[in-house]
């Protein structure tokens, strides 16, 4: 993963401490997901009456749960699910967003206000109301929690992308790109679209850290992954009652969560340094 | 001989808040194949909306009048035709180089993508073309410099890849606003001859839009003067400075500083432009004009005046002070 900048006078720029420190904690946990089946030490949804509640050892280094599971498979697993899930939310709110956030903002006017209102209004609904009125109407499960994320994330990355566009627009280049006759698709997709799409990468990256948080926080209600297939949020749901007894069935899933958004803010964060061709957000 | 350029009655409004702002207010100019005619006038007075019309690029409604580029009507064109019209026929060359080309396609791509927009070659031969383009208008080892980004150009090269863009397909009209307000003196002297090269070798006409009357003396033959959105003078450019005629050019020439005169306090014309969504009816000069009379209340027209045209009611009176002495 770059995250190795250029700056105005094409010289390379050495990504900072903190960004690097993102990037690598990412690819730990994305490899870690992808590997699960080969790291968890043992099948996450077998239950064992005789490990009811056993505390970290040498073969469960994460201890194991009310059931008796082997937690540290089963964080594996659900890191699996959680990343999926918030991954390919803001990936496809970003796709949505992304045109529609261009075409308000380039073409302005009545087309601007009949994108825009609409996710106006959906912006003025608070996100779990939202998440939790599509999961009552559609049911339970991480696709459908997937899907709700998208259309909480939507109207942000489009007003982000409508923003850049408004300032893009109003640089020369594309008054000149017209004066040479090209058309406003043409306009659009070269000149406007690759200069506007900075802020909107940064937004996404961001926003999949707070992603896997809320299907971590819709999985606790029950609303997103269904058991037994582990979740992050599952899991402190189950930790929850025996938190004194068993600190481990809920520390574990919980360090996942913070770890992963901690990375995603820090990979947003570096990602918007190396963008800011002026460096005077350093 | 059809004109390149042939402005007829040109009025260029907007709707402002709840007033419309006369931007242009009936300009008639023709530019004949191979000029270079001089647009020049003060910030604010609608040169470049001038430019903006020419090249199609206002809302339909704003725009009323004739504009004809090689005898064709311009105004009232369907978006399809104008961008036929536009970079192909008529191109249009801006002010500020660091500007106008994107940051983020090479500039050799840049003038590639002008060729192609209207003409059916292949990749390699865009590039070839803009090779050639590049080498022409002076840009050293072009095909080394054709992958580089804008920024990694003086502003003098840039604007060389901004005219070349602009020549791509040997346009009959070339619009440059400004070309060279935002180089220094000597990359300035340059661009201009530049500008009066192509015109010597290709025949394009141009229109070079100024407030400098040092860039008009260089490279103009014809000038029109503008004030307030309207033309108050139009002379060759010998004429011009040998003879100005409205109020107005003789306090703009009044205004140049002197190179053999020292510690003169620098001339001045008192008073602003008018608000152009409030204009006077009469004369629009008149608020400012040493020479104002009642007669002002009524508008002028632009009439012959010895060589030149000027919209005035005392053309041949001297004007005091103002450094009239010129």
């Amino acid at each position: 993963m770059s995250t190795v900048g250029r700056t105005a006078t094409g010289a390379r720029r050495r990504p900072r401490t903190t960004t690097t420190v993102g990037a690598a904690l990412l690819a730990v946990l994305v490899l870690a997901a992808i590997a699960a089946p080969l790291l968890a030490p043992h099948d996450p949804e077998a239950v064992q009456s005789a490990r009811v509640l056993g505390s970290p050892s040498a073969s469960y280094p994460f201890g194991s749960d009310v059931l008796g599971r082997d937690v540290l498979s089963r964080v594996l697993y659900a890191l699996r699910v959680s990343l999926t899930v918030a991954v390919s939310a803001v990936g496809v709110a970003t796709l949505v967003a992304v045109p529609l956030g261009l075409l308000a903002g380039y073409a302005g006017g009545w087309v601007d206000s009949l994108i825009s209102r609409p996710l106006d209004m959906l912006l003025v609904l608070p996100a779990l109301l939202l998440a939790i009125s599509l999961i009552a109407i559609l049911g339970p499960g991480s696709v459908v929690a997937g899907l709700a994320i998208a259309v909480i994330y939507l109207p942000i990355l489009a007003r982000v992308m409508r923003s850049s566009t408004l300032v893009v627009t109003r640089n020369e280049y594309v008054v000149v790109a017209r004066a040479r006759g090209a058309g406003h698709l043409r306009v659009m997709a070269r000149h406007v679209l690759p200069n506007a799409i900075g802020p909107v990468a940064v937004q996404a990256s961001v926003l999949t850290g707070f992603a896997l948080q809320l299907e971590a926080a819709l999985s606790f209600l029950g609303l997103g992954t269904q058991p037994p297939t582990p979740s992050l949020g599952g899991m402190l749901a189950d930790g929850r009652d025996v938190l004194t007894q068993a600190p481990w069935v809920e520390v574990f899933p919980g360090l996942a969560i913070a770890v992963a958004v901690i990375a995603f803010t820090l990979l947003g964060d570096g990602l918007r340094r190396s963008l800011d061709p002026t460096g005077v957000a350093s | 001989m059809t004109a390149a350029l042939a402005l007829g009655d040109l009025r260029v409004r907007f709707a402002v808040g709840d007033g419309l702002v006369s931007a242009v207010d009936g300009v008639s100019l023709r530019v004949e194949p191979g000029e270079i005619v001089g647009l020049v006038g003060e910030s604010g007075c609608g040169k470049s909306t001038l430019a903006a019309a020419v090249m199609g690029l206002l809302p339909p409604s704003s725009v009323t009048g004739s504009v004809r580029v090689g005898g064709d009507e311009v105004v009232g064109l369907d978006d399809r035709r104008l961008r036929a019209m536009r970079g192909d026929r008529v191109s249009l060359v801006v002010q500020d180089p660091s500007t106008s080309l994107d940051p983020i396609w090479s500039v050799g791509d840049q003038v590639a993508e002008t060729i192609r927009a209207h003409r059916r070659v292949g990749r390699r031969q865009a590039r070839a073309l803009a090779t050639q383009l590049m080498t022409d208008v002076g840009i050293p080892s072009a095909a080394s410099r054709y992958d580089d980004p804008p920024h990694r150009l003086s502003g003098g090269m840039r604007q060389r890849i901004v005219i070349a863009a602009a020549l791509a397909n040997e346009p009959s009209l070339l619009i440059a606003d400004e070309p060279t307000t935002a180089l220094d003196v000597t990359i300035q002297a340059q661009i201009l001859g530049l500008i009066r090269r192509l015109r010597d070798d290709r025949g394009t006409a141009v229109l070079l839009i100024t407030h400098d009357l040092g860039v008009v003396a260089q490279v103009c033959d014809r000038v029109a003067v503008m004030y307030a959105g309207q033309l108050v003078e139009v002379a060759s450019a010998q004429e011009l400075f040998d003879h100005p005629r409205h109020p107005y050019t003789r306090a703009l020439l009044g205004a140049l500083p002197s190179a053999t005169a020292r510690g003169e306090r620098l001339a001045v014309i008192p008073g602003q432009v008018p608000d152009l969504a409030h204009q006077p009816r009469g004369c629009r000069f008149a608020a400012r004009c040493p020479l104002r009379t009642d007669v002002c209340e009524q508008a002028p027209v632009l009439e012959p005046v010895g060589a030149s045209m000027a919209a005035c009611w005392h053309v041949d009176q001297p004007l005091p002070s103002l450094g009239g002495a010129r």
